[in-house]
């Protein structure tokens, strides 16, 4: 069966069946998975690119009258392919909480303000060589309900088109050296450690501006077609 | 990272959790815009106006109300509103893209297009069908299904659902209403009725 982007690569995310993470137990398919060729409807994709995005909409920090309270942040970093090619035009999307860890979603209960200068919503797209950037405020940790005292590591939450429907991915940036790691049954479903790492940002000094704001570099990886992925190990 | 490093690695999936609707389908109840809609409708586009619609259900039966589906689809003549499909016309307006975030009941609804027929690898003509992303709190990665149409009789011939064993191709199959152009068709993540996922 042909595969124009190898189905290896899949082998880094997590299984849909993670039982430590409860809300995956009803709701991952307990038949297998059908493999089936890629044929053009799987090799294209949707294309969106500057039109969608609004002047400003890479800055969290300006959505709203005043500045939001937190520490100001950049994020940036380039999507790639598996390959190491970056990949241009691509549209980045991403959410998150505000820096006290609360999301301004109506379902959200956890008892931390809301702040009415931060939305958490931003958009860009990247540029010829891949490159993207983000201000925002970095998020705060949140409790939920999965186990006792369960906190989720500070996140934030990316959506990137790439090349393909295949390439879609929906994923979550962490920051460095987060103790809340070793007890986040989310971070953990990904069962190789190099992966997860690739979940995790790095902090660029090189990139921070002073008197101004930190930086987080954040590569994202998305398949590619030429990908050579080590088997499982 | 230097730019000439090849990684060692995809970037590994995380579920779309619980709170995604602000920033990805606000549909007018956030302050964020509404880049994406559960339409692919422009004011040109040829070919039959359908409705697709359903509920996603888990493995007990009980309603998804935070799910997302993303769907993409070939227009009326079978192409892709991607410049990789070399065949693309520079016609329309039309992009072939929506995606919908799922109710308190589970529901779901797309205004769309009855898509063409899609060359298969071979340049054999599969039967007309859209693509599904599924996203949801509890999923940690998407999974995507097709749907097809009860009405299409390139469906016994269809090389992906021959792919499909015979008595599960039902859930990959809307159903056309009787009296108007609305397709139904529900998801069930797990269970008996499963609905078929594709490993691509
Ligand atoms: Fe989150």
């Amino acid at each position: 069966m042909t595969f124009i982007y190898p189905i290896g690569s899949n082998t880094a995310h997590p299984l849909p069946l993670s039982p430590d993470y409860k809300s995956s137990i009803k709701r991952a398919p307990n038949k297998p998975l059908i493999p089936m060729p890629h044929t053009l409807s799987e090799l294209t994709g949707p294309v969106y690119g500057h039109e969608t995005v609004r002047e400003g909409d890479n800055d969290l920090t300006r959505q709203h009258a005043g500045e939001p309270l937190g520490e100001r942040i950049i994020v940036h970093g380039h999507v790639r392919d598996e390959d190491g090619r970056g990949v241009p035009n691509s549209l980045v999307e991403i959410w998150q909480a505000n820096s006290c860890g609360r999301y301004v979603h109506v379902r959200d209960q956890h008892p931390a303000p809301l702040d009415p200068n931060f939305t958490g919503a931003g958009r860009t797209v990247s540029d010829a060589s891949g490159y993207y950037r983000f201000v925002t405020i970095k998020p705060g940790a949140y409790p939920w309900g999965n186990h006792h005292n369960a906190w989720r590591p500070a996140h934030i939450h990316l959506s990137v088109f790439g090349y393909s429907f295949v390439t879609r991915l929906v994923t979550q940036m962490y920051f460095p050296n987060d103790p809340l790691f070793p007890f986040d049954p989310i971070f953990n479903s990904v069962p190789d450690e190099k992966a997860r790492a690739r979940m995790v940002s790095s902090f660029d000094l090189e990139n921070t501006q002073p008197e101004w704001a930190l930086c987080y570099r954040f590569d994202i990886v998305l398949r590619g077609k030429d990908a050579t992925p080590m088997e499982n190990h | 990272m230097q730019d000439s490093v090849k990684p060692d690695g995809i970037t590994p999936s995380q579920t779309v959790g619980p709170f995604f609707k602000y920033g990805l389908t606000p549909t007018g109840e956030y302050a964020w815009n509404d880049a994406f809609t559960n339409s692919t409708l422009t004011p040109d586009v040829s070919g039959d106006r359908i409705r697709i619609e359903g509920r996603v259900f888990d493995g007990d039966g009980v309603a998804v109300p935070d799910a997302m589906l993303e769907i993409w689809q070939a227009d009326v003549q079978g192409r892709f509103a991607d410049p990789q499909d070399k065949r693309a016309l520079p016609n329309a307006s039309f992009r072939g893209f929506a995606r919908c975030g799922t109710d308190k009941d589970g529901n779901y609804s797309f205004e769309t297009i009855k898509p063409g027929a899609v060359p298969d690898p071979a340049g054999k003509p599969q039967a007309p069908h859209i693509l599904v992303a599924v996203f949801a709190r509890g999923m940690l990665r998407h999974l995507y299904t097709r749907i097809y149409f009860n009405d299409e009789a390139g469906n016994a011939a269809d090389p992906v659902l021959a792919l499909v064993p015979a008595d599960r191709r039902a859930t990959l199959t809307a159903v056309r209403e009787a009296s108007k152009p609305v397709y139904r068709l529900d998801l069930y993540l797990q269970g008996d009725n499963e609905t078929v996922f594709f490993d691509v």
